[in-house]
């Protein structure tokens, strides 16, 4: 295989990671604060749609993405009032955003499907982005992949190199002693949960705009529960994250060319693939962590209401 | 402003039973203004939503129809959530007994003498692939501690994919001219119908038998107390000795059991062959059904017939109105959020008081 052609099979593994990146870094963050939102796929779906109708109006693709975060903002804090505001059901309140989501998706999109707009522009760097082997690979992908590594970036010095972060993870694990040190549990729950609602919605966008890039009825196909399984699977830490999201992507891209090559396997095998990796990746990671308990944020899906 | 909550003594009965009510009315006022949003009026939509529906006995017999697998799959998902377990994969469980039980069909299609058996076999068939199908994240759960949310949501992709599989290539009908589809089922392997000429099958008996038993094991029976108790107080559960493992299973057998009996009724019942497809997304409505009816089996059988009307009544819109019916799917997950808020009434008196939030 020349260097060309593994170039090639690692951007498409690059690109099909980076919607997964991009959301479970956000619901990494709400987790973290000790929220557990299961409504990414509907916040997903909902900034596709709003993401791709956003952009075909305006033609921005830039509008087109802030879209698609707002969309994710606005569910969110449907999602916040309930669980922080109201100490609502956290499991309930998200499988209710993720039908709700859809369900709006569905609104705004009805008038764009079938509709096709040019893909997110590629950066080019005169000379980088032409390096034989390497160019195109690190030179040469659109915005949304560099948002989301810089995303990973920001999330872990956000988290341990910084007094807020510090506090959120607190809050994550106590909330309790928190609110009794005068720390502010619910404001900040409430801005890890809109912080999440954006990664999920721009991951969304990310899927119309630049990924295939079209809309169609619930498009995101589960990636938002994937996204959910790989923070678990990355133990709360975004280094992880990104090394997961990019083995998911792999095996998407594998199911794909597996499918072109036609193996003789039916094609439903393949495309049960990502599911069936997600629960094998679930059981290997608690098979390998029998010893030493659960890594995950103490308080996560509880709720607090401050008495007093 | 600040949100204060303050917890109630005990929980409030009169607000328990309000509380869906208001959640209902308020999610109507929401939906109306979307509907004028949409340029409809919002009087015509509501009479097409909720009274047409309720005004032909074809129609009435459509909502019992819709709302006998959502109260069946309700009623078993509410063993797991008065325990906080989360299957949320009824889906895959109703598509796996349905597919189960219609293998039985297939497998036996054509056969002459005693037929009797079958339509029980096939019952049975549905409701064992359904509770087998919960095993799997249950055991996973109790053996390895993996979150049963995400493995029972996954393996509804996986389920869909299965029958896709099986409708397109090993159960299609070979005289059926390539269409993706099995053979119509026997008469032998058909619910029977209970009034000559209507639509109207036995699999709405069922529910309502389900209702009932729920009822009588959830608030009469030891083990419907402790699941209860496992869900209100897991600590409590555990100074009472009830086994957390065997509560696990147990309750994902019964939501999985009345999954695939539900998926396997439709199947025998409504459609009366295998399909690609076999369900509008029962498991996760009857998510909401649950919620609606307060996790309690006769509540659950009222929510049912609420979310049914408003399905036939969102088909009706299409067709009449030209509202989108993802406008249906919208109010549906709308309401569960207004449900869900709207029970915070039942356990804390809200207040609201100036100064910074906390």
């Amino acid at each position: 295989m020349s260097l060309d052609t593994v170039q090639m099979v690692l951007v498409t593994v690059l690109t099909a990671a980076t919607p997964l990146i991009i959301a479970a870094l956000g619901e990494l963050v709400a987790e973290r604060a000790g929220v557990l939102n299961l409504g990414v796929e509907g916040m997903m779906v909902f900034g596709a749609a709003l993401g791709f109708a956003a952009a075909m109006e305006t033609g921005s693709t830039l509008l087109g993405a802030l879209a698609g975060a707002g969309a994710g903002i606005g569910l969110a804090a449907v999602f916040g009032l309930l669980t922080v505001g109201l100490a609502a059901n956290q499991v309930a309140s998200g499988l209710a955003l993720t039908i709700l989501g859809l369900g709006l998706s569905g609104l705004v999109g009805a008038g764009y499907v079938g509709l096709k707009r040019e893909p997110a522009p590629l950066l080019h760097v005169p000379g980088l982005s032409d390096l034989p082997g390497v160019g195109r690979l690190l030179f040469g992908e659109d915005a949304f992949v560099y948002v989301g590594l810089g995303l990973a970036v920001g999330v872990s010095w956000f988290l341990w190199r910084t007094r807020a972060g510090l506090i959120l993870r607190a809050i994550g694990d106590d909330p309790v002693a928190t609110h009794a040190l005068g720390l502010p549990v619910r404001g900040v729950r409430f801005l890890a949960v809109l912080f999440g609602g954006a990664c999920a919605g721009l991951a969304g966008s990310y899927l119309s705009l630049a990924y295939t890039p079209f809309w169609a009825p619930a498009m995101t196909a589960g990636r938002g529960w994937i996204a959910l399984a790989l923070v678990v699977f990355a133990s709360w830490r975004p280094a992880r994250v990104v090394a997961g999201a990019t083995l998911f992507g792999g095996a998407t891209v594998l199911q794909l060319h597996a499918q072109a090559a036609s193996l003789g396997l039916p094609g439903q095998l393949l495309s049960a693939l990502p599911y069936l990796a997600t629960i094998l990746a679930l059981v290997l990671l608690s098979l390998g962590r029998r010893q030493g308990g659960s890594l995950a944020p103490a308080a996560l899906g509880r709720d607090f209401t401050p008495h007093r | 402003m600040r949100l204060d909550l303050v917890p109630r003594d005990r929980r409030s009965p009169l607000a328990a039973a309000l509380s869906p009510v208001l959640a209902f009315l308020t999610a109507v006022l929401i939906g109306g203004v979307a509907v004028a949003m949409l340029g409809v009026a919002p009087g015509a939509a509501f009479t097409v939503y909720f009274v047409a529906p309720l005004s032909e006995l074809w129609s009435l017999q459509e909502i019992a129809l819709k709302a006998a697998p959502l109260a069946l799959i309700a009623t078993g998902l509410a063993f797991c959530y008065r325990a906080n377990l989360w299957n949320i994969g009824a889906e895959g469980q109703f598509v796996v007994g349905g597919l189960a039980g219609g293998w039985v069909a297939i497998a036996t299609h054509g056969s002459a003498g005693f037929t009797a058996w079958i339509l029980p076999a096939m019952l049975i068939a549905g409701t064992c692939a359904g509770i087998a199908y919960a095993m799997i994240p249950a055991l996973l759960r109790v053996r390895l501690g993996v979150s049963e949310i995400l493995t029972s949501l996954m393996l509804v992709y996986v389920a869909e994919l299965l029958l896709d599989y099986m409708a397109r290539g090993p159960l299609r009908d070979p005289a059926g001219f390539n269409f993706p589809q099995s053979v119509g089922f026997d008469e032998a392997a058909r619910l029977p119908y209970l009034m000559e000429g209507d639509t109207l099958h036995a699999g709405v008996l069922v529910a309502l038998v389900a209702v009932v038993l729920a009822t009588l094991v959830l608030g009469r029976s030891l083990f419907g107390f402790a699941t209860r108790v496992a869900g209100a107080s897991p600590r409590a559960a555990r100074f009472a000795g009830f086994s957390e493992e065997r509560l696990t299973l147990a309750a994902f057998a019964i939501s999985g059991g009345a999954a695939g009996l539900a998926g396997i009724a439709e199947v025998a019942g409504r459609i009366g062959q295998l399909q690609p497809t076999i369900s509008p997304g029962y498991g996760f409505t009857a998510i909401i059904v649950a919620f609606l009816g307060r996790l309690s089996p006769l509540g659950i059988l009222a929510a049912a017939l609420v979310i049914a009307v408003t399905t036939i009544g969102g088909e009706a819109a299409q067709i009449d109105l030209r509202l989108p019916l993802d406008l249906t799917r919208a109010f549906q997950g709308l309401l569960l959020c207004l449900v869900l808020g709207a029970d915070v009434l039942t356990r804390f008196k809200v207040r609201l008081v100036p100064g910074a939030a906390r």
